[in-house]
C-alpha cells in the first residue's frame, strides 16, 4: 500500500445550491475504471472528508455511492459561509472544492498505482505552441 | 417520430451567445437557453422596480438576434426562461423588435404563475415575509411549455421553470409521451440536466485532462438526439472545439444534484443510478436505462432576502516571508477598525497563495515560501455606512505596515454591496397551478 493525494488517481467537480456544496469524485475512464472505483469507496468516506474541509463545513456530509458510473457523491451542509450571495469568501460558491477534495491522503494498492503510471499533468503554457486549430 | 435534436444554448445569464451559430449548423429541432442561476431572479426584480418594461435577462436580445433567423425559417424552435421576473415584458420586446426588423410569421407564448411574490398568500407560513423577500418564485415544470408548444409558439418565454423541464418540454411535445410515463419523462429531464449548463457537458470545467479538450478558444455547446423510447446521444457540433465522453458526461450528470437515485424534478422523480453510458468515440455518447418515480405534489419554492452588506479590499505580498507578511497586515488592519469603533457583524481574511480557495484542506507544512501571497480582506455588517469606512481605517497601512506589493485599494475604494440569503422551501403544487397562464400571440 502506497498513501497518495486523491489526486493521483482520481478527478472532482463541486456544485452548490444555497449553504450546500456538493462533490462528484470519479474513477477516470480506462481500464483501471473498475479498481479505482474501489479504492474510492473503501477509502474516501463521508467522514474523511467532513475532517478534511474542517471550519470550511459546519454541517453533515453524506455520501451516496452510484456504482454505474463509478462515482462518488458528496452533499456537504452549511459548507459556504451562508450560502454563495451571503458569503464573504473569494469562492463563494466553492467551485474549487473539488480541487481541495483531491487534497486528501488515501491508501492505494502499489500494484494499482503501478499501473496507473504517474498522473497525467499539463504542460506548463498547454497552449503555447499552439496551432489554434488541434482537431 | 424519428428523434428530436434538442441544443443546449446557453447555461447562465451572461453565457456567450457566439456557440449558438455552430449549434445551428446541426440543425437542431429546438435550441433551449437557460438563463437563470439561483439568485438571478433577485438581479431581475430589482430591474423590473426601476422599470416595468425590465425583469428579463438583458442579453436575450442578442440570443434572439442569432437564433430569429433560424425560427422564421421554420427551421426550429426557441425555448428559454430568460423572461425571468417579466416574461410579458420579454414578450414586449420581441414584438416591438419585430416590427422595426419587420419580422412576421411566427408565434411568441409566455409563461407566467411563478412569481409567487405576487401572489403571497401562497407563501409558506414558515417563509420570510413578502416585504422583506427580493423575489420568491415555484420552480415550474414543463407542463406549460408543452400547453405553449401545442398551440403553435415558435418562442416559448418563460420565468422560473425548471432548467431541465425547459428540455424535456419539447420532448414530451415531440413524442407524445404521458404525464405518468415516468421512465420517459425520468429521461428526458435527464438529457435537460445534461445540456442546462452548456459547456459544462463537452469539456467546460473538466476536472480531469482539461488540457486535452481540443480548441477550448471555440467551445462547443451540447446537442442531444432524443429517441422516442427516452434513449438518447449526447454530442457536439462537428465544426466546433471541446470534447464529449465518458468523463466530461459524468461530471455534469452529478453537477448540483443530491440524492442521486432520487433526482427531485417539477415533473418527475429521476433515478440515475439505473442508467447506462455507452461513450460511442467521435465525441458522442449514448446515454439509456434512466428510471423514473411518480412526481411529488409540490414545487420548490426559492426566495432571498437581504442580510446586511459587505466589501473586501486586497493587497499583495512578495517574497521573502510574504504569508507572515500578510498576516500582521490582516491583524493590524482588524486592530485600527476595532479601535474606529466600526460596528462590524462578520470580518473574514484569506490568503491567495496559500489557503484561500481550498482552506483546511491545505496543509500548511506543505506551502513552504510562497514567491507571493494576496490577503484578501472582507466584511460584512448591518449598517451600510461602518461597511463602508473600513477601507478608510485600511488604505494607510501602504505606508504604515509590512512592506507591501500591490494593493486593489490604490484603484479607487471599494463599493459595498448588500449580501442575500437564500431561504427554499416546498410549495403545494395545484394551489401554483392555478396562477399559471400560457399567453400565445401570433406576429
Amino acid at each position: 500500500m502506497a498513501r497518495v493525494k486523491l489526486a493521483e488517481i482520481a478527478f472532482a467537480r463541486s456544485g452548490d445550491k444555497g449553504d450546500r456544496s456538493d462533490l462528484g469524485v470519479f474513477a477516470p475512464a480506462g481500464p483501471y475504471v473498475e479498481q479505482v472505483y474501489e479504492v474510492l469507496k473503501a477509502e474516501v468516506t463521508a467522514d474523511r472528508v467532513k475532517e478534511l474541509f474542517g471550519e470550511f463545513v459546519l454541517g453533515e456530509v453524506t455520501r451516496y455511492e452510484v456504482d454505474n458510473i463509478h462515482a462518488l457523491k458528496f452533499v456537504m451542509e452549511q459548507a459556504l459561509g451562508g450560502g454563495g450571495p451571503r458569503s464573504l469568501r473569494a469562492d463563494n460558491l466553492g467551485k474549487a472544492f473539488g480541487g481541495a477534495v483531491q487534497r486528501l491522503e488515501i491508501e492505494v494498492p502499489d500494484e494499482l498505482l503501478a499501473a496507473l503510471g504517474p498522473r497525467p499533468q499539463p504542460a506548463p503554457d498547454p497552449y503555447a505552441t499552439s496551432t489554434w486549430v488541434t482537431r | 417520430m424519428s428523434a428530436v435534436r434538442i441544443a443546449g444554448g446557453q447555461g447562465f445569464y451572461g453565457d456567450a451567445p457566439g456557440p449558438i451559430a455552430d449549434l445551428l449548423t446541426e440543425k437542431p429541432d429546438y435550441v433551449v437557453l437557460e438563463a437563470l442561476a439561483e439568485l438571478t431572479l433577485a438581479i431581475l426584480n430589482k430591474d423590473r422596480r426601476r422599470d416595468e418594461t425590465l425583469g428579463y435577462t438583458r442579453d436575450l436580445p442578442l440570443y434572439l438576434m442569432q437564433t430569429l433567423p433560424a425560427v422564421l425559417e421554420g427551421k426550429t424552435k426557441v425555448i428559454t426562461n430568460a423572461g425571468g421576473i417579466n416574461p410579458r415584458a420579454a414578450a414586449q420586446m420581441v414584438t416591438k423588435a419585430a416590427e422595426r426588423f419587420g419580422m412576421r410569421g411566427f408565434t411568441v407564448a409566455t409563461v407566467v404563475g411563478d412569481d409567487v411574490l405576487g401572489q403571497p398568500d401562497l407563501l409558506p407560513s414558515d417563509f420570510p415575509s413578502p416585504e422583506s423577500l427580493a423575489f420568491a418564485n415555484a420552480y415550474l415544470g414543463a407542463r406549460p411549455v408543452v400547453e405553449a408548444l401545442e398551440q403553435g409558439a415558435d418562442l416559448v418565454i418563460t420565468g422560473r421553470v425548471a432548467d431541465a423541464a425547459l428540455f424535456l418540454a419539447p420532448l414530451v411535445h415531440e413524442h407524445g409521451w404521458a404525464w405518468d410515463d415516468w421512465d420517459k419523462l425520468a429521461s428526458g429531464m435527464l438529457v435537460g440536466h445534461l445540456l442546462e449548463c452548456s459547456g459544462q457537458v463537452t469539456g467546460g470545467n473538466h476536472a480531469g485532462r482539461w488540457w486535452e479538450v481540443p480548441e477550448p478558444w471555440r467551445f462547443g455547446f451540447p446537442l442531444a438526439d432524443v429517441a422516442a423510447d427516452g434513449s438518447a446521444t449526447i454530442f457536439k457540433p462537428e465544426v466546433s472545439g471541446g470534447r464529449v465522453d465518458y468523463d466530461t458526461v459524468r461530471q455534469q450528470l452529478l453537477y448540483e444534484v443530491h440524492d442521486p437515485s432520487a433526482y427531485l424534478t417539477p415533473d418527475v422523480v429521476v433515478d440515475m443510478t439505473t442508467l447506462h453510458f455507452d461513450d460511442l468515440g467521435d465525441d458522442r455518447v449514448r446515454v439509456s436505462g434512466v428510471t423514473g418515480k411518480p412526481a411529488t405534489d409540490t414545487y420548490k419554492l426559492v426566495g432571498a432576502v437581504e442580510e446586511g452588506y459587505a466589501s473586501d479590499l486586497s493587497i499583495a505580498f512578495g517574497w521573502p516571508d510574504a504569508p507572515a507578511k500578510a498576516r500582521a497586515a490582516a491583524d493590524i488592519a482588524r486592530k485600527r477598525i476595532a479601535e474606529a469603533g466600526l460596528a462590524l457583524d462578520e470580518w473574514h481574511t484569506e490568503l491567495f497563495g496559500v489557503n484561500a480557495l481550498h482552506g483546511p484542506a491545505v496543509n500548511l507544512d506543505e506551502v513552504g515560501q510562497p514567491s507571493e501571497v494576496v490577503l484578501r480582506m472582507a466584511w460584512r455588517g448591518a449598517d451600510r455606512d461602518a461597511v463602508d469606512q473600513v477601507p478608510r481605517h485600511v488604505i494607510p497601512l501602504g505606508l504604515s505596515a509590512p512592506p507591501s506589493g500591490f494593493s486593489s485599494a490604490g484603484r479607487g475604494r471599494p463599493k459595498s454591496s448588500a449580501l442575500m440569503r437564500i431561504h427554499t422551501a416546498l410549495i403545494d403544487k395545484a394551489a401554483v397551478d392555478q396562477g399559471v397562464r400560457v399567453h400565445v400571440e401570433k406576429i
